[in-house]
């Protein structure tokens, strides 16, 4: 059958012909004279807000040199997840493969953190900067040699608030609310490892699933005034916004610590009657709205200059992504933007930087994992607007928790169940 | 199991009994809308839970504005239903019959409004105040005292179950909504303008849900992915109590609500599987829903 064969044959030369065309069209992404930056946050989801602000982070780093590296263009390409692991996968490979993006900031959240740690091992032609995600084992675990953390994480966060607390506040007994995932598991990690080691005990913890709308369930449980000193709650966005009204509503009475996602501007500008729960309460971070150093207000300065509607003071989110871009700048600055051979002249650029930010220095170990300094938060009203005033701060936190790496290795990775002191 | 009975707790017991009936009672109200659309339309809403997010918006910038709750209650009911009827009319109503169609015009609907709200209103989340009534203590045996709010969304939940009951049983409207669900061809052989009752049934639909979001920014409080939550929350109820089926919703919503809140209380890590477990069972013993006429 003569017609048949011709067709086939049309076809084969058709599919050759499209193939070679595909192959010689050069891919316009890789000119020499751009560096494409991919940004990965969660604009959906619990984490939408705090995803806005991250990006809000990231252009005033860019603007600071004027979306200009080393004579080279930056091309911005904004990626977005819902905060589960899975989809923020979906998107830093969509930045990777489609994009072609030679350096990644992202994610926001802890356990995007850790997959993407992972995903980095597969992809190491592409440099890969934390957003703001603050699980342990991102950085203690397996590490990955091109996955670089410029923030301090969860439980270097509320590792100093457990001793104040247990000392200078004399709280014997705290209860612990927490979303059940990576991220708090750090921050309980870090609040009872020197909480416990000061005497404190923690009879109960409450974990409820991320995006928990309806708290009333656990608020039921939670012990009365009296029972025990205060609960330690860990809820970030909507969250937290929905466990304090329901408390409030029900009458809860039981004095509150705050983790660092539970009391930052994300949640503290939120609208409703879940604000009037907050004055008073105590909180570890990275930053402080009221730091009273020049670097920081200049920070404030530029951020409230460039987003009029922004939140009224930059969030945790907006600062780490800021910092992680910066980084990531300054490296590019070093190597005169040279990413070539798999961007090894920058990595061992990366491995040694340090620098100042808004805060004050920060430097990185050699699993890539910053120490900078820390802030004992309490939150005031001021003319109707929430901030977090600086009680003390720590500087140089390192990933250790000062201790030495085999006695830190010793207590064990963060869960639900460990630290425990019951 | 004898430290579990000797471990149990009478007062958390009904203390969650009671947090199931509360949000069974919101589900009830969304999902009584969304069914009550499917029941005559066989339109499935994909973005009924954008309408329950736009009348929590609008009610919250109404609530600020006036300082009623009240009046809050009423612009997010009309806001959403005046939104229904404006998608039934501009957007459904051309594509009337064709099922498919109708559904993935609807989800496009709903990604399109969430990214115009997420424009609007940002990602923080919103609260309504509750007039000061509402802000009490029911005093009760065993639990002690019970937030007023949540028992307040019973006593709505009741009310709007018994109006939509005597609207779709006493009324013209209803009778021809009833007519509807039976034979829609039929309906139209006599002579009913039905576009023009599909409009009104599309528009209650919408409102009931936009009546809920206002309510469930009081109680709870609104943000941008509620709209995802809600939908699939009516789905679950509506597929478990049967589609366009009243009672159906009601019994839905308090298996479904039920299920989440004794699971968060006492399985948190697995809380959210009994819904679906739920939804399983029924489907594979009972497809058409437990109130549900086989189609």
């Amino acid at each position: 059958m003569p017609t048949h064969f011709t067709r086939r044959l049309a076809l084969l030369g058709g599919l050759a012909g499209a193939l070679t065309a595909a192959a010689l069209v050069p891919t316009p992404t890789l000119a020499q004279d751009t560096i494409r930056i991919g940004g990965l946050t969660t604009l959906e989801g619990p984490f939408a807000e705090p995803g806005k602000d991250s990006f809000r982070g990231m252009e005033l780093a860019f603007e600071e040199v004027g979306y200009m590296v080393a004579g080279k263009k930056i091309e911005f390409i904004k990626a977005s997840s819902n905060g589960n692991p899975d989809v923020a996968l979906q998107s830093v490979r969509r930045l990777v493969e489609q994009d072609k993006t030679q350096i990644v900031v992202g994610p926001l959240s802890g356990s995007e953190g850790i997959r993407l740690r992972d995903y980095a091992k597969t992809a190491p032609q592409v440099t890969f900067f934390n957003g703001s995600s603050a699980a342990i084992e991102t950085t203690l675990v397996d590490p990955a040699p091109n996955f670089y953390r410029f923030n301090t994480e969860g439980a270097q966060w509320t590792a100093a608030l457990g001793t104040y607390v247990k000392k200078e506040k004399g709280w014997n007994k705290v209860v612990v609310v927490s979303e059940d995932y990576s991220f708090p598991y750090a921050q309980i990690f870090g609040f009872m490892g020197t909480y416990c080691s000061a005497g404190g005990e923690v009879p109960n913890k409450y974990f409820v699933p991320l995006g928990t709308k309806d708290f009333s369930s656990v608020i039921a449980q939670l012990p009365a005034k009296g029972e025990v000193d205060g609960m330690f709650v860990v809820l970030g966005g909507a969250d937290a916004v929905n466990f304090l009204t329901q408390y409030a509503q029900s009458g809860g009475e039981l004095p509150m610590i705050g983790g660092s996602i539970t009391v930052d501007q994300t949640v503290l500008s939120a609208k409703g009657p879940a604000r009037a729960m907050l004055p008073g309460v105590l909180s570890s971070g990275p930053i402080s709205d009221n730091d009273p150093s020049p670097a920081w207000k200049a920070f404030v300065a530029a951020y409230k200059k460039k987003f009029p509607d922004g939140l009224p003071s930059p969030s945790l989110f907006a600062f780490n992504y800021y910092v992680s871009t910066k980084a990531a700048l300054l490296g590019l600055e070093k190597v005169k933007g040279d990413l070539s051979d798999g961007a090894a002249a920058y990595r061992k650029v990366l491995d040694t930087l340090s620098f100042e930010t808004p805060t004050g220095p920060v430097s990185i170990n050699k699993n890539r994992q910053a120490s900078a300094t820390i802030f004992i938060n309490e939150i005031v009203e001021k003319d109707g607007v929430l901030t977090t005033d600086p009680v003390t701060s720590v500087p140089n936190v390192d990933q250790f928790l000062g201790l030495s790496e085999a006695a830190y290795a010793k207590l064990g990775s963060p869960s639900r169940d460990n630290p425990s002191c019951p | 199991m004898i430290d579990l009975l000797a471990g149990f707790n009478g007062r958390l017991f009904l203390t969650v009994t009671l947090n199931g009936l509360t949000l069974a009672a919101l589900y009830f109200i969304v999902a009584s809308g969304f069914s009550l659309i499917f029941g005559l339309m066989r339109v499935v809403n994909m973005a009924h839970g954008s309408l329950y997010l736009l009348g929590g918006y609008v009610g919250y910038e109404v609530s600020v504005l006036s300082g009623s709750w009240l009046l809050a209650l009423v612009a997010g009911a009309g806001a959403a239903a005046l939104a229904g009827a404006l998608l039934q009319k501009g957007i459904f109503g051309w594509m009337q019959g064709q099922d498919l169609r109708q559904t993935l015009a609807a989800i496009g609907v709903s990604i399109v409004l969430a990214d115009l709200m997420l424009a609007q209103w940002g990602g923080t989340a919103y609260q309504l105040d509750l007039p000061a009534i509402f802000r009490s203590f029911v005093p009760l045996p065993v639990v002690n005292r019970y937030p007023m709010p949540r028992l307040m969304l019973i006593g709505l939940a009741v009310l709007i179950g018994i109006g939509l009951w005597a609207m779709l049983n006493r009324t013209r409207l209803g009778l021809l909504i009833r007519a509807g669900v039976d034979d829609r061809r039929m309906l139209e052989a006599l002579g009913v303008d039905v576009p023009k009752v599909f409009l009104g049934v599309f528009a209650i639909g919408a409102g009931l849900a936009g009546l809920a979001g206002v309510i469930g920014g009081s109680v709870l409080s609104i943000s941008p992915g509620e709209d995802a939550r809600y939908l699939l929350s009516s789905l679950i109820v509506v597929i478990v109590g049967g589609m366009g089926s009243l009672s159906g919703a009601a019994i839905g919503a308090l298996l479904v609500a039920l299920a989440e809140t004794y699971g968060l209380a006492y399985t948190p890590t697995y809380g959210v599987v009994y819904t679906f477990v739920i939804m399983v069972a029924v489907l594979a013993v009972r497809p058409q829903g437990l109130m549900g006429r086989p189609a």
